[in-house]
């Protein structure tokens, strides 16, 4: 009773200030954050007095869980689902940008030009489709491994809904045009100040629930985690101090400026792509890829030596991004030399994921979810070799600021996040929904066989995009002089942006179907399909005869 | 815990390789020693980058960073590439400034390569408002037709592009300016006159009382027949080219509120070599005309062509 009367008058009080910052808001996108913040202290406000009702609780989207002798797996299920959902509107404001780069008429003033959705879309499947899959497995993983609840079970639930209201914030955000333009940490103060909160919540819960393990030793896959969770807290807060115009406005200056804010915008940027899509995916892949393999991880000293070399070589990456600019040569070469050595640490978790499936290689045909890790890990490795190479100044200066980066991105992206992701959300769905199995195994057979022409479509279309756009930028005639135009490049590109566009629908085609898998399996429906196998095999036949047979 | 053996190590048996005896959630870990090219590979990573930071500027000290023996910077590299392409340049570039641009067709090598060079200045400099082929948009001319505003011949293009068209608080540039008849004309006046000037170029039936108030007001500069007037950059009327548009709309702004183009001027931006190649350029794209008879006598008209 005193505890809701408390939670009450929390979110009541919050409530109040949310109305006070609309009316003194000096600006009309932060007057509308804030009217979002407070809609959401209103809803819980009301679910909050209406759970007085003990039995209503056991209904509640806030259900606590049941016993010490069961996981705590609503917020990891909270989470597949947003994962979901989030992952369905990244994907189509992806192919909603692609389509703007084809056909710039679909820009439509001032919401939805490419400048606003793009961020969008990379905010969408960063943080809201990757962020919810890394936070719902992360919850999923440290509890098995440690055979323990979740510490603080209430916080667990405050960093999931707390992390939906900045995705909220964040997305909307960009449409009503509030940025910090800073790439990938656009969102504005306030909205940092409320992820660092969320952040340091997600922190010490899974920080706790390894401290009150019952395992004596901490699982690799946990080592990644941690690493994920406390870098992306330092990284986030560096990245992101500022000064605000005003306490009731939107707009506020970085601390940094010049090369200085250049440099760490880009140690940001990097490790974003190093300890959130890698070492934080990674932990994915090392609980996941054993499971449905069952089978033990290919090297316990491999994976102890990458995860060092990884976490220690990857934070001097950031500077790579700065080839040929104002920042200091010395600073360039070390980028460069770490992001080379960073080579062989990547790899390492490759090589340890598809050895692990050394004794049951026979799944790949069988098994349409290891087809799918399998997938990840290979443009996994592909684009961790990638990217050390385009870190060579020499390469650097013929790819940067050609779409060749964004087809690297994506092949990471759309094949080692994206299809990891899909595998282990298969993996879960069954298993947290107490189910047989999926809906349907040949629908993930398409998921994977859509996804996996996608990426071709996609990345191959802009490695010949990036590189003619490259190739015809620094063309000199016979003359001595330029031949081409900035708009001769973006003409010649029209029928790769066609094609990158399509590999995008045929991966947001394999999301649907996807979702439309789950959606039946949650609703408890099997399909009946014949199962996915083989011809027969016989290892009695398959084998040469000793003795010649004579010719008739 | 890899080095101490416990109780839970076992073979496995598809590999044949050692666990390291301990589960998570039915997890185990094999004991398989790194592989040796991995290992290598990564060796010789450390290696390259050593060598690298030995060779190229790398390590921050207190004042600056180390400079690498080699002695590189990347503005070094820059400077020595600008010098480079200069220096092929030379001897093209001191031809094309001693030249006069009038005698510049006589040699047509020099001439060719100052087409290249002018293109790619086009390029970056012009594209904006000529567009990529130079075909020009409403209200930016077309430079790949005959019909010229200030004369197209390379002496007269040299002079719009050095002193631009409009630029107020310089002298020399070209500059007239079309009187406004808003508030002179009522509907049916200007309709007579819509009229007449359409009837120029065959548009529309001839009109009296059009080609009455043309001849007070317009002849002057649009001349009688509406062939225009280049000293001034009055338009052409009687061929079938429209900067603003030909329709009855179109002209009725034009004459009630009239547009008139600005260009800058490139002295001072562009060094002399540089315009004489861009007029080299627009020359060459298919409407340039040839000075020598326009040079004698200005007032005779060369373009007769529609």
């Amino acid at each position: 009773m005193e505890s809701t009367l408390g939670r009450v008058g929390l979110w009541f009080g919050l409530l109040i200030v949310a109305v006070l910052a609309v009316a003194a808001a000096k600006d009309t996108g932060f007057a509308i954050h804030m009217a979002i913040v407070g809609a959401a202290a209103f809803i819980l406000l009301w679910v909050t007095a209406g759970n007085y009702n003990p039995l209503a609780r056991a209904q509640s989207i806030f259900h606590m869980p049941e016993g010490p002798s069961r996981y705590d797996d609503d917020p990891v299920r909270w989470g597949v689902l947003a994962t979901m959902f989030w992952g369905i509107a990244g994907f189509l404001a992806g192919l909603f940008i692609a389509l703007q780069l084809a056909f710039p008429q679909l820009n439509f003033e001032p919401y939805f030009n490419f400048g606003r959705v793009r961020p969008l879309h990379t905010s969408a499947v960063i943080f809201a489709f990757g962020g919810n899959a890394l936070i719902a497995t992360s919850f999923y993983v440290v509890q098995r491994t440690c055979r323990t609840q979740l510490a603080f079970p209430a916080l667990a639930r405050f960093v999931f809904w707390g992390y939906q209201l900045f995705i909220v914030l964040a997305a909307t955000g960009y449409l009503l045009g509030i940025t910090q333009s800073k790439e990938y940490a656009e969102p504005e103060w306030y909205v940092d100040l409320w992820l660092t909160i969320v952040w340091v919540a997600y922190a010490v819960v899974f920080i706790g629930t390894i401290v009150r393990r019952h395992e004596p030793h901490i699982y690799v896959a946990n080592w990644f985690y941690l690493a994920f969770i406390v870098t992306i807290a330092m990284l986030h807060i560096v990245n992101n101090l500022a000064m605000p115009v005003s306490l009731l406005g939107a707009k506020s200056y970085s601390a940094f400026s010049g090369v200085q804010d250049a440099l760490t915008q880009w140690w940001y940027g990097h490790n974003a792509v190093g300890f959130f899509l890698t070492a934080g995916f990674l932990a994915m892949m090392y609980y996941f890829v054993p499971k449905q393999a069952e089978r033990p991880v290919y090297s316990y000293r491999l994976s102890i030596i990458h995860f060092w070399s990884l976490i220690f070589l990857y934070i001097w990456a950031g500077p790579h991004h700065l080839h040929y600019t104002a920042l200091p040569d010395w600073a360039q070469t070390l980028g460069m030399v770490f992001s080379v050595m960073l080579w062989m640490p990547s790899w390492g978790g490759m090589i340890n994921g598809l050895m692990t499936l050394n004794g049951a290689w026979d799944k790949i045909r069988t098994d349409p979810i290891i087809r799918m890790m399998v997938m990840a890990l290979a443009f996994y490795g592909m684009s961790t070799f990638e990217g050390p190479m385009l870190s060579i100044k020499f390469v650097n200066s013929l790819s940067h600021y050609t779409d060749w980066t964004i087809g690297h991105v994506h092949s990471g992206a759309l094949g080692w996040n994206g299809m990891i992701t899909f595998a282990a959300v298969y993996y879960l769905v069954p298993r947290l929904w107490n189910r047989e199995r999926m809906y349907s195994l040949r629908m993930i057979n398409w998921h994977f066989w859509l996804a996996t022409i996608g990426i071709v479509f996609y990345a191959s279309s802009m490695w010949v995009a990036g590189i003619t756009q490259g190739l015809m930028w620094r063309e000199y005639g016979a003359d001595g002089y330029l031949v081409n135009s900035f708009v001769d490049t973006v003409a010649a590109l029209h029928p790769m942006y066609l094609m990158r566009a399509f590999g995008g629908l045929l991966y947001l085609g394999g999301a649907g179907i996807m979702v439309y898998n789950m959606w039946q399996t949650l609703a408890g429906r099997l399909r009946e399909e014949a199962p996915m196998r083989d011809a027969a095999y016989d290892p009695q036949a398959d084998r040469p005869i000793t003795t010649a047979v004579p010719a008739e | 815990m890899a080095n101490k053996p416990g109780l839970n190590q076992r073979i496995d048996e598809p590999t044949g390789t050692q666990t390291v005896g301990h589960q998570w959630d039915g997890i185990e870990e094999l004991d398989t020693p790194m592989p040796r090219w991995w290992l290598w590979l990564f060796y010789l990573t450390i290696l390259f980058s050593i060598g690298y930071v030995i060779a190229y500027p790398a390590w921050p000290l207190l004042s600056k960073g180390t400079e690498g023996v080699l002695g590189w910077t990347s503005r070094g590299q820059l400077a020595n590439e600008l010098r480079v392409a200069d220096d092929g340049r030379a001897e093209f570039r001191n031809q094309l400034a001693m030249i006069p641009i009038e005698r510049l067709p006589e040699n047509s090598q020099l001439m060719q390569q100052a087409v290249a060079g002018g293109r790619a200045a086009f390029l970056v400099n012009c594209v904006q408002c000529h567009g990529s082929g130079a075909a020009g948009s409403p209200g930016y001319p077309n430079l790949n037709d005959d019909d010229w505003l200030w004369g197209g011949d390379l002496k007269a293009i040299e002079y719009t592009l050095t002193h631009g068209i409009r630029q107020p608080g310089h002298e020399q540039t070209r500059m007239s300016q079309m009187p406004a008849f808003a508030g002179a004309l009522d509907d049916g006046q200007m309709n007579a006159l819509i009229d007449h000037v359409l009837s120029l170029s065959g548009k529309g039936k001839p009109n009296a009382a059009g080609a009455q108030f043309y001849a007070d007001n317009c002849v002057a500069c649009h001349g009688p027949a509406g062939e225009g007037d280049r000293a001034q950059g009055a338009p052409r009327l009687n061929d079938a080219i429209w900067l603003r548009g030909s329709s009855r709309e179109a002209l009725r702004e034009q004459i009630l509120q009239p547009r008139m183009g600005m260009m800058p001027m490139w002295q001072g931006r562009l060094d002399p070599v540089t315009i004489k190649m861009l007029a080299a350029y627009v020359h060459s794209l298919g409407g340039g005309e040839d000075f020598v008879e326009v040079a004698e006598n200005p007032a005779v008209q060369v373009d007769e062509q529609p």
